[in-house]
C-alpha cells in the first residue's frame, strides 16, 4: 500500500445496525477528507447500499457470516471495499431495475444506486468465495476544483467502470 | 433519525404524515405496518406526505413500491405530497416518477382522487 494511502476496516456483524454503522464511518471519513453534502449523500447511500447487499443478498441475514468493510483514502480518491461471505454474484444477471417490467419490484436497486451514485464500481470475487463490491469516489479538488461537491450530477457518470 | 408516522382525515382521503428516514429496519418496517392498518381498516385512498423524509434507501424505496401495489391490489390509490428534493431525485432516478402520482400541493392532491 503506499504510503499516501490512508486504510481503514472493520469487521461487522451481519445485523441490520451494521449498515447504519458503516454509512456513519464512511461518512466520517467522507468529510474529512473535504467532500461536499451532496457526494457524502452519494457515498453514505452507497455504503449502505453495499453493506445491505451483504447482509441480504451476500450473507443471507446468516448472523454467523461476518461483513468485511474497508476504506482507502488515497491522494486522488476514496476507496471502498465490502466483502461478505456469501457464495458471490454476477453483476451482469443483476436485472436492470430501470426495465419496464422491474419498475414495480420491491427489491433489485442497490446495485443500481452505487453505480449511480459512485465513480467506479466494480464486484470481484472475495478472497473466501463471497462477492467483493469495490467503489470510489474522485476527491472534490481532483474532480473540479472549486466544486465541493455541492453541484448535481454531471458527465462523471459516463466514465463509470463496473 | 426514527421514522414517525401518523394520520388524519381529509376530504374522505387518509393522509399519512411522515417524517424521518425510511431505510432498511425500523423505518421500512413502520411504514409497512401503517399501510397495512389502514388497508385492514378499509382505509384505500391514501396520500403519503413525505415531507419531513430525507432520507430513503433501497429498502424504503421497496417499501413505498410495496405501499402502492398493496394499495391498488384493494382497488385504491396511493399518492405522493411534498417530495423533498433528495426523495424526489431518487424517484426520477429509479423511474418510479412514472409510477406514482406525485403533488406538491394538498388541496390539488385530494381533489385528484375524486
Amino acid at each position: 500500500m503506499p504510503q499516501d494511502t490512508k486504510h481503514l476496516e472493520v469487521t461487522l456483524e451481519t445485523q441490520v445496525d451494521s449498515v447504519n454503522l458503516a454509512e456513519e464511518m464512511c461518512l466520517r471519513v467522507a468529510q474529512a477528507a473535504g467532500f461536499g453534502e451532496d457526494d457524502c449523500y452519494r457515498i453514505g447511500m452507497s455504503v449502505r447500499e453495499g453493506v445491505i447487499n451483504a447482509f441480504h443478498y451476500g450473507n443471507q441475514e446468516r448472523p454467523d457470516k461476518k461483513i468485511y468493510l474497508a476504506l482507502d483514502l488515497t491522494p486522488d480518491k476514496m476507496v471502498i471495499h465490502v466483502l461478505d461471505e456469501g457464495k458471490g454474484f454476477d453483476l451482469r444477471r443483476v436485472p436492470d431495475p430501470l426495465a419496464e417490467e422491474n419498475l414495480l419490484s420491491t427489491s433489485g436497486r442497490g446495485i443500481f444506486l452505487m453505480r449511480a451514485f459512485m465513480d467506479e464500481f466494480a464486484v470481484v470475487p472475495g478472497r473466501n468465495g463471497g462477492a467483493e463490491i469495490i467503489m470510489s469516489k474522485k476527491l472534490p479538488s481532483e474532480r473540479n476544483p472549486g466544486n465541493n461537491g455541492k453541484g448535481g450530477r454531471n458527465s462523471e457518470s459516463e466514465s463509470k467502470g463496473a | 433519525m426514527a421514522l414517525r408516522a401518523t394520520y388524519r382525515e381529509a376530504q374522505g382521503i387518509t393522509v399519512v404524515d411522515i417524517g424521518g428516514r425510511i431505510t432498511l429496519g425500523e423505518g421500512s418496517a413502520l411504514l409497512r405496518k401503517t399501510i397495512r392498518d389502514l388497508l385492514e381498516d378499509k382505509r384505500t385512498l391514501i396520500l403519503l406526505n413525505l415531507a419531513d423524509v430525507d432520507y430513503i434507501d433501497s429498502s424504503g424505496i421497496g417499501e413505498l413500491v410495496s405501499a402502492y401495489t398493496g394499495v391498488k391490489n384493494r382497488g385504491g390509490s396511493l399518492k405522493l405530497l411534498h417530495l423533498t428534493k433528495k426523495v424526489h431525485d431518487l424517484l426520477q432516478l429509479t423511474k418510479l416518477f412514472t409510477v406514482f402520482d406525485v403533488y406538491s400541493d394538498e388541496r390539488t392532491a385530494l381533489t385528484s382522487f375524486r
